[in-house]
């Protein structure tokens, strides 16, 4: 394989007539290159859009109460209800594979009034009360001071949580904020720490909420044991799709609502929504491969006829030399490595330039600022090695009918003189 | 060396076969030097390249040095021709990309001689027939006569049984073919056995024996005296 001289007359082949040569070779290095850009553009839509979900656990939905639309057990029907605290306890108990079950309650939210006081500044955010558990459901990077407790949880403490954006709106720019209070509808709770999240689904939003303990929010709002919804999350082995059934089931069962009412549990199973981009994905990355790997298809054709030629051209090299005694499959094996060799640098070629092609679009985009639903479009290392994988197959294929004919060739007739 | 026992072959063309070799037989011992005459048509090719290898007979025997001839594949086939038979063809066919001496190099690449040690044997059979300065040049910077030359040492470079010469003289001037014979008559009195084909009958009598064929049949074998062609050159 590693020979000197097998390589010095592939060389040798390859570059007595360049042009024919480069001109092979664009077909392959194209093919590759589109394969190459289509796949890194399909990944730059994909990490945009999967920027939205940012690291929120997928492998998750959310619950909340409507109306009954049937009566049941001689409740009437478009009787409202809500959810209490010992359902979360109830789901731990029926639903098995339930990694965090999150009961919430809100404050605030969309268009709401001003809410919060600080000093002499003002602001309407949303206020949520939450068990330490939230953090992993809906991940922010905890800046200073820290985040919930169960001690917080227990003794009811009203401390809080404020996102960056609520500390910008109410804090001078140097200003510590932990340790000071703010007001949220008349009642003082002490700043224990900010925080910072990444995705950006909520934009703005996201950055502008306070988490305090769900017990002191409870008893500061007269919540009693109500629930306003829950956040639920399954273990990483079983998807929260299938045990959504089950989960309002028990709902169900718990607050009289007949079995097949439809719409009293409303519900949002953010793993169904997430598959459905993770198969959108799937999709366009299979139309990426395909797309490209017809285009290299020609390349590929392109690459046979060429060697079919330069075995035709040679015919009467290949009489003299098995004239002279070299062994067939060693005629198939040069003319093979010639193909495999062509195939691979002029992908290699194609691949380079996707490459700059793909590093050139991300400085564009570094240097205009994100653009929506697109960010840093890439080919993983699998990918270029797939690659590769798929140019060496084809120049074997490539290679094949002609290093076929090229020992068809009987040495006598190749040798007849003209 | 050689002996075959009536051997038979034929070329279909279409519906009609054309029966080219009708029954030969003959024997070749070491250290002859035989020519093969006959005019065109008269089948002397193919029974070269019956002899060499290139195309199988129909019928008949060939044992080449003790070894039987027949059915060989590809793969074997090449092996023997690798190890027991040296071509000159009257085009030379030199392989035009390669230098000289890789020319002369490659039945031994062949025969997975070591490079360095293919190299220096094919300097000392370029040596030999006189072109060792030439060593590097390629084949389109020589005269007819220097690739013939180059030829010849690429065929005695592996050191065969039999060198098998095909018109040897057919393409070049008559200064160069008497050079060429020179040469030939040379590694003949060094005890190689040399088959020429020519049609040629001052070439012939630079032999030491003639065979003579017509439609395919041995029509005159006899020994000559040998005509140096040193003389001419």
């Amino acid at each position: 394989m590693f020979n000197k001289d097998r390589w010095r007359e592939i060389i040798e082949v390859l570059t007595t007539n360049v042009w024919r040569t480069i001109f092979t070779a664009f077909g392959v290095c194209w093919g590759i290159f589109i394969l190459i850009v289509l796949l890194a553009a399909g990944k730059g839509l994909e990490n945009g859009i999967k920027q939205d979900f940012g690291d929120t656990a997928t492998n998750t939905m959310f619950m909340w109460t409507r109306a009954t639309t049937r009566s049941y057990e001689g409740l009437p029907k478009g009787r409202s209800f809500e959810f209490k605290i010992d359902d979360v306890q109830a789901l731990r108990d029926n639903v098995p594979n339930l990694r965090f079950i999150s009961p919430r309650n809100q404050l605030g939210g969309f268009g709401g009034n001003n809410n919060v006081v600080y000093g002499l500044r003002t602001g309407a955010y949303n206020v949520y009360g939450d068990y330490p558990e939230i953090i992993n459901q809906d991940p922010m990077a905890v800046t200073s001071g820290r985040f919930l407790n169960y001690n917080d949880i227990r003794e009811k403490r009203k401390v809080a949580i404020i996102g960056n954006g609520v500390k910008n709106d109410l804090y001078d720019k140097d200003e510590e904020a932990l340790g000071t209070y703010i007001k949220i509808q008349g009642v003082n709770f002490m700043v224990i720490g900010t925080y910072k999240k990444n995705n950006s689904g909520g934009g703005e939003e996201g950055q502008k909420e306070i988490f305090v303990p769900f017990t002191s929010f409870s008893q500061a709002f007269n919540r009693g044991e109500n629930v306003g919804w829950m956040a639920i999350t399954a273990n990483d082995g079983s998807s929260i799709s299938q045990l959504k059934d089950k989960i309002v089931d028990v709902m169900k069962k718990r607050h009289k609502v007949h079995p097949e009412d439809t719409r009293a549990v409303g519900y949002f199973d953010l793993f169904e929504q997430y598959n459905r981009v993770e198969s959108l994905f799937g999709a366009l990355k299979a139309v990426a491969y395909i797309v490209g790997i017809m285009v290299l298809l020609s390349g590929i054709i392109g690459v046979s006829n060429i060697m079919l030629i330069v075995v035709k051209e040679r015919t009467k090299e290949i009489g003299i030399r098995r004239a002279l005694g070299e062994q067939p499959w060693s005629i198939k094996k040069q003319i093979l490595m010639e193909s495999i060799f062509l195939t691979l640098i002029s992908g290699m070629v194609g691949i380079i330039f996707g490459s700059l092609v793909i590093f050139g679009i991300n400085s564009l985009l570094d240097s205009v600022g994100p653009v929506d639903m697109f960010m840093s479009p890439s080919v993983s290392v699998g990918v270029v090695t797939g690659a590769l994988t798929i140019l060496m197959v084809s120049g074997l294929l490539a290679g094949f009918i002609p290093a076929q004919s090229a020992i068809r060739v009987r040495p006598i007739e190749a040798l007849r003189n003209e | 060396m050689i002996e075959i026992k009536d051997l038979h072959k034929s070329y279909k063309m279409g519906t009609n076969s054309l029966h080219v070799l009708k029954g030969i037989n003959f024997k070749v011992e070491d250290g002859e030097l035989v020519a093969i005459m006959g005019s065109s048509g008269s089948g002397k090719s193919t029974l070269l390249n019956i002899l060499g290898m290139l195309d199988g007979a129909d019928s008949g025997e060939y044992t080449l040095d003790g070894v039987p001839i027949k059915n060989l594949s590809e793969t074997k086939a090449a092996q023997y021709r690798n190890k027991f038979l040296g071509f000159i063809f009257q085009s030379f066919n030199l392989i035009n990309y390669k230098s000289a001496a890789e020319n002369v190099a490659l039945p031994l690449y062949y025969q997975k001689v070591p490079r360095k040690e293919r190299q220096e044997k094919a300097m000392q059979y370029l040596e030999r027939v006189g072109l060792k300065p030439w060593a590097d040049h390629l084949p389109s910077e020589l005269s007819g006569g220097q690739k013939q030359r180059v030829a010849i040492a690429r065929a005695m470079a592996a050191e065969p049984k039999v060198l098998l010469a095909d018109e040897p003289t057919g393409a070049l001037d008559s200064k160069t073919s008497y050079e060429v014979m020179d040469l030939i008559q040379k590694i003949n009195d060094e005890g190689n056995t040399i088959l020429v084909v020519t049609h040629e009958e001052d070439i012939a009598h630079m032999c030491k024996r003639i065979v003579h064929l017509k439609d395919g049949v041995i029509v005159e074998d006899k020994k000559v005296e040998q005509v140096r062609a040193e003389q001419y050159v």
